[in-house]
């Protein structure tokens, strides 16, 4: 579904034509990222971080296709062949830390789009389900940046898979089973190591299968738009070619920036130096601590310390952390206020910017050791972030007065131009 | 994707700025096909031998316990070579055969040393296909002309490795090699 | 239906949340290795920074100290001799390192096949003085000295911490615990974040080791400095090329910006946003 005013794919050149009756493509991408699509004139920065995080994947599957053919996933020579490709492969150095770092910028980005995405209320109706293939798409990311911190088979390595598969155990009855089928043993060893290394590489091509279909289902409503106002005409919008691609050029050339400095003068300022130290299955480094886009999870898996209600306190953190990311499933459902930009929720924006303070909180507590006065802060952002979520939210939008929304787009662009 | 576009409506009677525009547009554009360029060069080198394989690149080897008649293969970047101790009739069987009549003409004299023209050191690879040919071991064929034999495709080599019969269109490759003392050679 | 679910289930995380954080804590005491703990001394290499590059002269004498006084103990087994020529030496000089250094190759007799030695090519790895972890362990009072190759990259601290721990070993303070006082074997460095480590002050006279010609004093800070940008090389060795290649692209990109910028801002031109 398009817009009815949106350009129409008309090949000129002969073989274009051709291809059109063979094969549409080149009119699939006219349609969805070209002149085709027309996309609200008034979006901001944060909508360049779609793109960019597309970018990032494409980074990733491309340097680690290349360090795979380096890489051997086997516990006695896998730290190793890590070593080797950054000693003796030619660039090899820049293709592992271009991997390493470039997982750290996909975070950066996926987490300024889901911000873009919770603050703008880009999850309500007639958006949902591009939400959910969102949501869908973050756990495929986490699960494959996990596997893949295993990969180089260092001390952190072994020890985040001890760690991560352990939740598994907080299961009753059938929790250690499940854990012993996952890793393949009784402890992270070769089998693991391998299984993680071929789903690693599985499982990008998994996320950009869902990035089309998230890509596709935005293009039914169409795209947002800071004012959360619907397009009304063709004034309220501009063709994605040449708008929106030369402002997200402009948006990659900074991302790119970004990406050199830390991968060429920082490359292992986010790392663990403990990984460069070999897997040694008989001693726990002093400090575990998972990568920095895990922190905020790993401080709500470690903020329940008592045992509540007859579950014990292992199981609370496991269930919680699991369901502090799937609670985003029916955040659409939570929050039923009518309007979606906060910038029109005097009331909920109060709420909105203590969560984002809130969640930094959460990521300091993860990356602090397990002491005071951490874990109790750790528990009472904790606390904020399910009642933010679960109780507050619905309550809010329930009884909240918005206010007054701009007529259409194009009227708010004007306003803006009028006052500057 | 990025390609130059511009409404002409936009622009009416602005020719300068039509100018301006497409060139900065062509620019970018040319910079972005530049950095890629830059990028993939990278991507492709890295399937390039790595420092550690090219530094086995040269070997040596002790000829000392060779007797004349015996022939020992050893591994030089991942390949055989043969070094074969020639015999004083073997040495006499090569250099009767006329050069100009072989297929790859060369005489035994271009393929060793000047004084050590009984150490032949050739490439164990078949110039054919790449087999192994047979003839460095003891008791192994050698072949219509008392060289090597492959026994993949039928090629046979004489005492100088030279090809005589069969598929292969060249002689077995003599490395780079030089005798740093005596009895030691250094290949590659 | 959604929202009751979900209001039970938050109230529920919130309550034993808040349980959790409202149990009283134990008083918990300082722990000793805290308190005695020492961060790492400030001490700069001419690899610092996004120019740094190495100083061949300072690497090859932290060789020499590797050489002559770690290499005793320690492993250096993800680097090879040939690899020293990124520090200067040229490849006539590897060979004669390879082949006079004093631990050999493992390798196995070609007649008799029984376990033997031969000397180091240009193209092996630096040996390890112990056949194993278990002869390591058995020589050194019960520590296996670390493989130091990466040693730069694997502390906090890095290299700094090298040099802290180097010239760090003393007396244990008067007000140290008795338990935490070295036991026999140990010595008290308090950059160690155990405070007592089995490795003996390894640096202890100036002069213990004698420089070539021009260089400076060999000091035991001299030393241990020389050494610790050894090892920054040692994990490091594309520490140089990375940064160069950084210069070109961080300038390569600013230019591209500033063109995607200039494209941005004429395609838009017409179009209020």
């Amino acid at each position: 579904m398009s817009f009815p005013w949106a350009k129409h794919y008309e090949p000129t050149h002969p073989f274009m034509q051709w291809m059109d009756q063979k094969l549409p493509l080149p009119r699939l991408v006219y349609n969805a990222i070209g002149a085709g699509y027309p996309v609200p004139r008034n979006l901001n920065y944060f909508w360049n971080f779609g793109v960019l995080a597309g970018a990032a994947l494409v980074i990733q599957i491309v340097t680690g296709i290349v360090l795979a053919m380096h890489y051997a996933a086997n516990g006695a020579v896998a730290f190793d062949s890590v070593e080797h490709i950054m000693r003796d492969v030619n660039s090899g150095w820049f293709l592992r830390y271009a991997h390493a770092n470039g997982a750290t910028m996909f975070f950066i980005v996926v987490y300024l789009h889901i911000f873009r995405g919770l603050y703008f209320g880009s999850y309500k109706a007639p958006r949902e389900m591009v939400w959910l293939l969102g949501v869908v798409i973050f756990l495929l990311m986490m699960a494959t940046a996990f596997m893949g911190y295993v990969l180089p088979w260092g001390q952190m390595s072994f020890w985040g898979a001890q760690v991560i598969t352990g939740f598994f155990s907080a299961i009753p009855v059938v929790g250690e089973p499940i854990r012993q089928w996952l890793l393949g043993g009784f402890a992270p060893d070769n089998a693991a190591l391998n299984r993680f290394f071929s789903l690693h590489y599985l499982l990008p091509f998994v996320i950009a299968a869902v990035i089309i279909l998230h890509i596709w289902a935005l293009h039914i409503p169409g795209s947002s738009n800071p004012t959360g106002v619907e397009v009304k005409d063709e004034q309220d919008t501009v063709p994605f070619h040449p708008y929106y691609t030369a402002k997200d050029g402009f948006g990659l050339a900074i991302f790119l920036i970004v990406f050199a400095v830390l991968l060429f003068f920082a490359p292992n300022m986010l790392a663990e130096p403990v990984n460069y130290v070999p897997a040694n299955p008989l001693s726990t480094p002093a400090h575990i601590v998972p990568e920095w886009y895990f922190w905020p999870f790993y401080a709500i898996l470690r903020a329940f310390t008592v045992d509540f209600l007859w579950v014990p306190a292992k199981l609370w953190g496991v269930i919680a952390m699991f369901s502090s990311i799937l609670l985003l499933f029916i955040l659409p459902w939570l929050d039923n206020s009518p309007v979606r930009s906060t910038t029109y929720r005097p009331l909920y924006k109060w709420f909105f910017w203590l969560l984002m303070f809130d969640i930094v909180i959460l990521g300091i507590c993860g990356m602090k050791p397990a002491a005071e006065p951490w874990v109790r802060m750790g528990q009472i952002a904790s606390a904020y972030y399910f009642a933010h979520f679960l109780i507050i939210l619905p309550i809010v939008s329930r009884i909240e007065r918005p206010l007054p929304l701009p007529n259409s787009i194009t009227e708010a662009v004007l306003a803006k131009h009028k006052a500057a | 994707m990025a390609v130059v576009e511009t409404d002409p409506s936009a622009n009416a009677g602005m020719e300068d700025g039509v100018r301006r525009r497409d060139f900065i547009n062509i620019a970018a554009v040319s910079f972005a096909g530049v950095g890629v360029v830059a990028v993939a060069l990278p991507l492709v080198n890295q399937m390039n031998p790595s420092a550690d394989v090219l530094a086995l690149a040269s070997i040596e080897v002790d000829l000392s316990a060779i007797q004349p008649g015996q022939a020992i293969k050893t591994s030089w970047r991942k390949q055989p070579i043969f070094i074969r101790n020639l015999t004083p009739a073997e040495i006499e069987d090569a250099k009767k055969v006329d050069v100009g009549g072989l297929r790859d003409p060369e005489s035994l004299e271009a393929r060793t040393k000047p004084g050590k023209e009984n150490w032949l050191i050739t490439l164990g690879v078949c110039t054919h296909l790449g087999c192994v040919p047979l003839g460095a071991a003891a008791g192994e064929l050698r072949g219509d002309f008392g060289g090597y034999f492959c026994p993949c495709h039928g090629s046979h080599y004489d005492t100088a490795a030279r090809i005589r019969k069969g598929p292969a269109p060249k002689n077995l490759v003599v490395p780079e090699y030089a005798f740093t003392s005596d009895t030691v050679v250094q290949i590659g | 239906m959604i929202r009751i679910i979900a209001f039970l289930g938050g109230l529920g995380f919130v309550a034993a949340l808040l349980v959790g954080a409202l149990m009283p804590r134990e008083a918990v005491e300082e722990a000793v290795t805290e308190k005695f703990f020492k961060e790492h001394k400030h001490v700069s290499f001419t690899t610092d920074g996004p120019l740094g590059k190495f100083d061949h002269a300072q690497l090859q004498r932290g060789f020499q100290v590797y050489k002559e006084v770690c290499s005793a103990c320690h492993s250096l087994r993800l680097v090879s001799f040939g690899d020293l020529t990124g520090i200067g030496y040229t490849p006539g000089q590897v060979k004669t390192i390879a082949t006079e250094w004093t631990q050999e190759q493992p390798s196995i007799n070609p007649d008799t096949g029984e376990a033997a030695t031969r000397k180091n090519l240009a193209s092996d790895k630096f040996p390890s003085p112990f056949a194993n972890d278990v002869a390591a362990r058995a020589a050194n009072n019960n520590a296996v000295p670390p493989d130091l190759s990466l040693m730069a990259k694997a502390r906090e601290g890095g290299a700094a911490y090298i040099y802290s721990l180097l010239t760090g070993f003393q007396e244990p303070p008067a007000d140290l615990p008795k338990d935490s006082r070295p036991g026999p074997g140990l010595h008290y460095n308090p950059y160690f974040p155990n405070l007592n480590l089995s490795m003996a002050p390894p640096l202890v006279n100036d002069g213990q080791i004698t420089y070539g010609e021009g260089a400076p004093k060999p000091t035991v800070d001299q030393m241990a400095k020389d050494v610790s940008a050894f090892l920054i090389w040692t994990a490091e060795p594309k520490l140089e090329a990375r940064h160069r290649a950084g210069i070109a692209t961080i300038i390569f990109l600013l230019i591209f910006a500033g063109l995607c910028w200039g494209s941005y801002q004429a395609i838009w031109a017409n179009k209020e946003h």
